[in-house]
């Protein structure tokens, strides 16, 4: 266990504290992205604030009321509301209404497809947008907690209690179901498409190997995990949820079966969000006490990025380069970290 | 109140049988002129509609969780939408969840016993059953849910007193003290209760469970003894002293006491013990302790199996350190309950 508090110089660790440009954001922060070579930070309600490479903000608005979902290819950044409205903000900072519930519904979910389709859900429905397509849904069992879009073919995943829906919105035949019993929130297709990984309600996560359909427990975090990111090539997934960063192994061909996960980065304080390098074996990790490292996977060598003593990061970022990283915590305060 | 308590938001909990009237206290708490401003999350949109509020659509979705409880039920709908709800703190200063007639109270109450997240931003404040003074006594009869919604509450706003005589009301007030008599009755016609007695209850505080004595001892006895005044249409005239004693042949409320100091390595595992095995049948659980060798008050309280408790405060100088527990529930094993009590006391 190391502790931050003592020494602003401490030996024991690199830091590069005094290299990030520091960002006052004024708006609790429920997501980072990057649009273009600016970073986005999605605020809980209303707006979002574009943040640039001299640290000058420029706040949009895109929704009359809370924030409740955000996905981002890079290009551009679809969010869902609590105002039942689908938006899609791009790099200028021109936004686009995408959908409107017919029932004013909370959007609760939202996914993006690399071919520009996107996905989103009210209550027990999902809806896939595909080009000039008409747009289709599908009523699952019980209120959907997360969308995934697979990286092959328009398929998407869809989490809700007791399992998971695979739909090819595009394809007349049934829905596949994936059953295990509790309540799954969030989800994520593994980028080599052999698995499906889901975020629980209780403090677990669970997958399938999707050529099988063989279970994959993933248990053991004392907090609940919101935030999962694969590692660079999808050799790891990297989670919250406990005390350091969890890393379950998805380099062969069995996944984390029979295997242990890696502990990575650990600290007295909550991880409470991951966000891997897009290209080399490092991540980001942000923890509820403020503090933001940088870890190697390798070796597990930190790099202190941001100190402890704030409330709980709530997200990052890096740009599609990986030269940029983005972070903010609860209350909007964040920064920029060029490498 | 600590601090971290005071600034979570408050949740009231609003139930009660079909057309009770919730709908109706829901609109007087919403219309009142009283500065605050509610998120509602209700069933249906109805006839509810006030500008100021956040009103949330939910579907009540209850599932189990999985950690070997069998009657450890949460509300999923409810986790989602307090989630989604703490991006707009400061839009609003409390939350009323309205459930719909047929609901059990308990998955509710337990959303905010069992999870983490929600339990870091909203506390449960009370459960509020409005009831039917002309239609109860049929429903507590016929309907599970009702009794339930009565068995639970906290607070029961006794609505429509006004289409019931002297004699019904005693009737379906002494039917709702069989099951419980520790909430907080309010006799109303169209939901008439002053929002003081629905709202801000802390009666899940555990600071503030320093009245487990049965509501109607202390409070609510006015006008049982001037029946006799009456003449004429009153068909009840006949027992008019006192409350006429109704047994519930299923739901009942079992209060156990002491003065003697217990030994809280014996009364720990029995309890924990005891709301695992009878956990299914015990809906409600609150008390007061006084331990062996211990200077502070302990206060526990409990649905269906779980259960919190801490040290409270030192017990004052000339205070009696008297031990009292209470139970509701579904056909309690009272002699095996009243036992393993007394076994808990130091000889």
């Amino acid at each position: 266990m190391k502790e931050f508090t003592p020494a602003p110089d401490s030996a024991s660790i690199v830091s590069v504290t005094d290299r990030v440009k520091p960002v006052a954001l004024g708006i609790g922060v429920i997501s980072a992205h990057f649009l273009g070579d600016r970073a986005v930070f999605v605020g809980g309600e209303e707006n979002v604030a574009f943040v640039d490479a001299k640290g000058e903000i420029s706040k949009v608005a895109v929704h009359s009321g809370g924030i409740l979902s955000a996905a981002c290819d890079g290009k551009r950044l679809v969010m869902g509301g609590d105002d039942g409205k689908v938006v899609s903000l791009d790099a200028k900072g021109e936004v686009t209404l995408l959908a409107t519930d017919p029932k004013r519904r909370w959007i609760d979910a939202v996914a993006l497809h690399p071919d520009g389709a996107f996905a989103w859900s009210a209550g027990k429905f999902a809806f896939v947008k595909s080009g000039k397509q008409e747009e289709k849904s599908i009523e699952v069992p019980s209120t959907v907690g997360g969308l995934a879009f697979a990286p092959k073919g328009l398929r998407l995943a869809i989490a809700h209690y007791n399992g998971a829906t695979l739909w090819f919105p595009n394809m007349a035949a049934t829905a596949e179901f994936l059953p295990w019993a509790g309540s799954h929130l969030g989800v994520t297709f593994s980028p080599d498409n052999k698995f499906l990984v889901t975020t629980m309600h209780e403090a677990a996560l669970h997958g399938w190997r999707l050529a099988d359909n063989r279970h994959m427990r993933m248990t053991g975090y004392p907090g609940r995990v919101r935030s999962m990111s694969w590692s660079a090539g999808g050799k790891a997934l990297a989670t919250s949820g406990a005390d350091t960063v969890i890393l379950w192994p998805f380099a062969s061909k069995d996944g984390p079966m029979g295997k242990e996960p890696a502990m990575l980065a650990p600290l007295q304080a909550r991880v409470s969000v991951v966000a891997c390098h897009p290209k080399n074996d490092i991540f980001a990790a942000g923890y509820s006490d403020g503090t933001v490292l940088m870890v190697r996977l390798e070796d597990g060598a930190e790099i202190l990025v941001r100190r402890n003593g704030t409330p709980p990061v709530a997200a990052l970022a890096w740009n599609a380069k990986g030269t940029l990283l983005a972070f903010a915590d609860e209350n909007g305060d964040g920064g920029l970290l060029e490498l | 109140m600590s601090e971290a308590t005071s600034q979570k938001i408050p949740v009231t909990v609003l139930t009660g049988y079909l057309g009770a009237g919730k709908t109706t206290l829901l609109n007087r708490i919403l219309s009142e002129n009283h500065g605050k401003k509610y998120a509602v999350i209700v069933n249906e949109f109805g006839e509810i509609g006030i500008d100021n509020d956040l009103i949330i659509g939910a579907d009540e979705e209850v599932f189990e969780m999985n950690n070997g409880c069998i009657c450890c039920t949460v509300r999923g709908d409810l986790v989602r939408i307090m989630d989604g709800l703490m991006k707009r703190k400061g839009k609003f200063d409390a939350i009323i969840v309205e459930t719909t007639g047929l609901a059990d109270p308990a998955p509710v109450a337990q959303t905010f016993f069992v999870d983490e997240d929600v339990q870091k931003n909203a506390r449960l404040d009370a459960v509020v059953t409005v009831a039917d003074a002309k239609w109860l006594s049929d429903r507590l009869k016929d309907a599970p849910e009702a009794k339930n919604q009565i068995a639970f509450a906290d607070v029961i706003v006794l609505n429509k007193t006004d289409l019931v005589t002297k004699g019904e009301l005693a009737e379906v007030e002494a039917r709702i003290r069989a099951i419980n008599p520790y909430a907080k009755l309010h006799r109303a016609e169209r939901c008439s209760v002053a929002l003081a007695d629905v709202l801000d209850r802390g009666a899940f505080d555990l600071d503030r469970i320093l009245d487990i004595e049965p509501d109607f001892l202390n409070a609510d006895d006015h006008d049982h003894d001037h029946d006799h005044h009456h003449d004429g249409h009153d068909h009840h005239h006949d027992h008019g002293h006192g409350l006429k004693h109704y047994h519930d042949e299923d739901m009942q409320s079992l209060s156990l006491k002491t003065d003697k100091p217990l030994d809280p390595n014996v009364f720990m595992p029995w309890l924990q013990n005891l709301v695992q095995v009878e956990g299914g049948k015990i809906l409600r659980s609150k008390g007061i302790l006084a331990f062996h060798d211990d200077d502070d008050r302990y206060v526990f309280q409990g649905v269906h199996m779980m259960l919190e408790g801490n040290h409270q405060r030192k017990w004052n100088d000339g205070e009696r350190r008297e031990s009292r527990l209470v139970f509701i529930g579904r056909e309690l094993p009272e002699e095996a309950i009243r036992t393993g009590f007394e076994s808990c006391i130091v000889s």
